[in-house]
């Protein structure tokens, strides 16, 4: 791809680079980027997928046979009245702590390749996938998977295309359980008729199929009906995960259930599906992955996250464009994101999230958060808690909604505290010049120069204008 | 009925009408009517106004359950809320409607007429999408993404000249519903230990040329002390309380966790928090509210949002324990208004109801209209506000949700023309863009 020239200089351009696609700069990090910033960030791209942190190794399926068996456990006690409560030596607590304790481990790891990578490009584009498809801990049953489900799903394919990331999405336990669809049993199913004659009534969970069309692909303008999405459920039903009952599934593994899906031929956004069995929602998730509405969809989204809460209309056009030339390859769409102009104006206007501040301070500092408690609580006074995104939606996009008053003085105040730590002996305004380059304003710097302390110098950086936007 | 079918054709408007709509929005509330101030002056001085909005689409069939209406059961199959005097029976507003269980603190209230039900409003939106019916919801809009402002917050502007009534959203990020031109402030618990006192001058200084930050700082600034004072208020207020007399003192950690509790599904907090401390941390954080609302100078408006209530899967704990929160809420907001409480009126709304039908995992799907809570220390009694459409087959909108038969907007707006004084042709054009038919709902407080 031929890459045009930049109005904005080399040295403007290493630190838009660092702020705007990577994730904040480390010191010395500036001066590797200044030969060549746009070449750098397209070497981070890899048909190989992101990095991988170094957490719990247990996979989604074993924690989710694990979950199981500790409900069963709990049920079992529960009934027997030998379950005691307070006893810290219980078995089904010690269960307990154990599933938060493995989320803790994963969310760390994360935490800590942020704040230290070299390729945070790459870091970034996985972390947009990973919000784009949201598994969030708020349900007891997907609380210590949502690590899990960002390495087996989504990192391995962000660099790959479309249609085999949004599959893996669609078939991940942790997804399946999150939006409900495990348990989605097709009404005219034998499986239906099966538990109707032990008088339960089973039935369509509509909830990931809602959100597939909405979130994941088409987005919600692209006129589909509530028709288009019952029948779209329909077809996905079967999709779901073996351990639930005595099946002969791999306890936590996907498992097609051809018993629960709807018998019969589909008819979604105006196109009939006569496949059988899994192969019909597959086949619609093509369609739906290959449509125009989602080359749309994802361009606006991915043009907002990394440009501007009301991006440039130009640059939604080239994503798109490259989305539809190369049948949704998002390593093509990476490039096409570095090599467009529109994204190194040099105006900042987008808004760090709690993550990325933080995430940025670390990195400006040089050194990496060694437990859980200095990073989760802050987080959540700041709005943004640990693997759990409010909605499928995902972490919002807008400045508004990260810069609210309350937030401001969170921020301040974590920024003193930060400060006092990490500065050490170094001088704040030769850090100034190393983390944000040719994007530090005058202003800024002689406020950094004049601060009573060390620590105040580092706590202006971190709450400077040109920090706080990227 | 007819009110239903006004709905409809509204939430048909072309995106014409729409961009319409939005660019209405340009015109100031205050070069329409050269009115005198609503809110701030004479009898409407004192009022407040509190609107919390729960996330997720909130089941109204569960929360107050039409155990008279004879399909109620049958549909509801395993979730239905068992009837009155039954264990974990609804309990009684009249003979077809209860209140939920969990809610014995609004049910206090209903029963000295300070707790009425809108059994069956909607947003104009049909799409059944979280997302867009919420930005429906908070924004006013006709149709989605009409304006990029909440209505709450530009009703502020019709409610007294710049900066006279103040508004605050609760929790960490500020919601689409107090976003706007009026410049609002948000608080959520944690505190803010200044270790340095000229950093905040010195930002000030570097943010002048950043309305965004200068402003987010100035307000936090100024909301965060009058928390230290608000905060101090909450806990003798709930200690005065007699209801807290015999319960223990909450954890020292009650701040932290309140920040939790509010923005996450029980769920998630069941395995810090156990439902004891839960309940004291929402008080805590109604009642702190109240705290920021009744001092000298407070706010007279306050935006609230709670998630958790999308519930298509094992529904009954889930929203007992969502319902409990908000409960406790109320209550601790309401003991902590004191005697101001006879001056405040509370609305709870959500983006949509669920499906009348219990789905195939002891849950519900996504539906069309819900409940709405109003209360208030001077609300006028009666009964439910709004028509009960029933749950007849043929009754059902598209045969499968609760019917509307009355526009959130109209009951936005009654609340704000009655108990706030707004008036009724900026609610119309500018507060509710291009809602000329969804009328006011009346009767409420006056």
């Amino acid at each position: 791809m031929a890459i045009a020239p930049l109005a904005v200089d080399r040295d403007l351009q290493a630190a838009i680079a660092a702020t705007r696609f990577g994730l904040g700069a480390k010191p010395g990090q500036l001066d590797a980027y200044r030969a060549d910033p746009r070449g750098w960030l397209i070497s981070q791209i890899r048909h190989g997928g992101a990095d991988q942190p170094q957490a719990n190794p247990a996979t989604a399926a074993q924690r989710v046979a694990a979950f199981r068996d500790y409900a069963q456990q709990r049920r079992t006690e529960k009934q027997d009245g030998t379950l005691q409560k307070g006893d810290k030596a219980d078995p089904v607590k010690m269960a307990a702590r154990l599933l938060r304790d493995d989320t803790a481990v994963d969310f760390l790891a994360r935490v800590r390749l942020a704040a230290t990578t070299d390729a945070d490009f790459r870091e970034r584009w996985a972390l947009f996938w990973c919000n784009h498809f949201t598994v969030a801990a708020t349900k007891l049953v997907t609380a210590t998977v949502v690590g899990p489900f960002e390495q087996e799903a989504i990192r391995p394919h962000v660099f790959g295309r479309f249609q085999d990331l949004l599959l893996a999405s669609s078939t991940h336990p942790a997804m399946l359980l999150y939006l409900d669809q495990a348990q989605s049993i097709g009404p005219d199913s034998m499986a239906a008729s099966f538990i109707a004659r032990k008088g339960k009534k089973p039935g369509l969970n509509e909830n990931l199929a809602r959100e597939i069309m909405e979130l994941h692909t088409v987005g919600v303008g692209a006129g589909y009906t509530q028709a288009d999405v019952t029948e779209f459920a329909r077809a996905m039903t079967g999709y779901s995960i073996g351990g639930l009952r005595q099946d002969r599934g791999e306890p936590g593994q996907f498992l097609f259930r051809g018993a629960a899906h709807e018998p019969g031929s589909r008819t979604v956004m105006g196109k009939t599906y006569n496949q059988a069995d899994g192969e019909q929602a597959w086949a619609v998730m093509k369609d739906l992955a290959g449509s125009p509405h989602t080359a749309h969809h994802l361009a606006v989204k991915l043009a907002t996250h990394f440009v501007a809460d009301d991006p440039p209309p130009g640059l939604v056009a080239r994503l798109e464009r490259s989305y539809l030339d190369t049948h949704g390859d998002l390593a093509a769409l990476a490039r096409t994101l570095v090599a467009s102009p529109e994204a190194w104006e040099p105006q900042a206007r987008k808004f760090k999230t709690p993550y990325e501040f933080m995430v940025s301070s670390w990195r400006a500092a040089g050194i990496a958060p060694d437990s859980l408690a200095g990073v989760a609580p802050v987080l959540n006074g700041m709005g943004q808690k640990a693997f759990s995104a409010p909605s499928p939606k995902g972490w919002s996009e807008e400045s508004a909604v990260w810069c609210a008053p309350d937030a401001i003085v969170k921020r301040m105040a974590w920024s003193e505290g930060f400060a006092a730590g990490a500065i050490g002996d170094r001088d704040p305004s030769g850090l100034a010049r190393d983390v944000l380059g040719a994007r530090l304003t005058p202003l800024v710097a002689t406020a950094i120069a004049r601060a009573e302390t060390r620590p105040e110098g580092l706590a202006i950086l971190l709450m400077s204008p040109e920090f706080q936007r990227r | 009925m007819t009110r239903f079918h006004t709905d409809t054709a509204s939430s048909r408007l072309s995106r014409r009408d729409a961009l319409r709509g939005a660019l209405g929005l340009g015109i100031a509330v205050e070069f329409l009517g050269g009115r005198a101030w609503a809110a701030s002056e004479g009898a409407q001085a004192g009022k407040k106004l509190v609107v919390i909005i729960c996330r997720g689409g909130m089941d109204g069939l569960s929360v107050s359950p039409p155990i008279g209406d004879p399909n109620y059961a049958a549909l509801r199959g395993s979730i239905a809320v068992p009837g009155f005097g039954q264990p974990n029976g609804a309990l009684p507003l009249d003979s077809a409607f209860g209140l939920h269980p969990a809610l014995a603190s609004v049910h206090g209230l209903a029963l000295k007429g300070q707790a009425r039900i809108a059994p069956a409003v909607a947003t104009p939106d049909r799409a059944r999408s979280h997302f867009e019916a919420q930005d429906v919801l908070e924004s006013g809009g006709a149709v989605v993404y009409g304006t990029t402002s909440g209505w709450l917050n530009r009703s502020l502007e019709a409610m007294g000249p710049a900066g006279k009534v103040q508004a605050i959203s609760i929790g960490a990020t500020a919601p689409l519903l107090l976003r706007g031109k009026v410049e609002t402030a948000s608080w959520a618990p944690g505190g803010a230990p200044e270790r340095d006192h000229r950093l905040p001058g010195i930002l000030q200084d570097l943010y002048a040329n950043d309305p965004l930050l200068s402003q987010a700082l100035a307000s936090g600034l100024s909301t965060e002390s009058m928390a230290k004072i608000a905060t101090t208020d909450a806990n003798q207020a709930l200690m005065a309380d007699t209801t807290m007399m015999a319960a223990t003192a909450p954890p020292a950690d009650a701040s932290m966790m309140a920040v939790g509790a509010a923005q996450m599904p029980p769920a998630a907090a069941a395995g810090r928090l156990n439902p004891r401390q839960n309940i004291e941390a929402a008080r805590k954080l109604g009642a702190t509210l109240a705290g920021l609302m009744v001092q000298p100078d407070g706010k007279q408006v306050a935006g609230v949002s709670f998630d958790g209530f999308d519930t298509h899967a094992n529904q009954n704990g889930v929203l007992a324990a969502r319902l409990t929160y908000l409960d406790a809420f109320i209550d601790g907001l309401v003991t902590g208004l004191g005697p101001a409480w006879k001056d405040t009126v509370v609305v709870a709304a959500t983006e949509f109801g669920r499906t009348a039908h219990v789905n195939g995992t002891d849950g519900t799907d996504h539906g069309t209209a819900s409940t709405a809570l109003v209360l208030g220390g001077g609300l006028k009694p009666g009964g439910i506000i709004g028509d009960w459409p029933t749950l007849q087959a043929g009754k059902l909108f598209e045969a499968r949700d609760t019917a509307p038969t009355m526009d959130m907007r109209g009951l936005f707006k009654g609340v704000l023309t009655e108990h706030m004084g707004v008036d009724r042709r900026a609610l119309d054009t500018v507060i509710f863009p291009d809602s000329a038919a969804a009328a006011p709902a009346s009767g409420i407080t006056a």
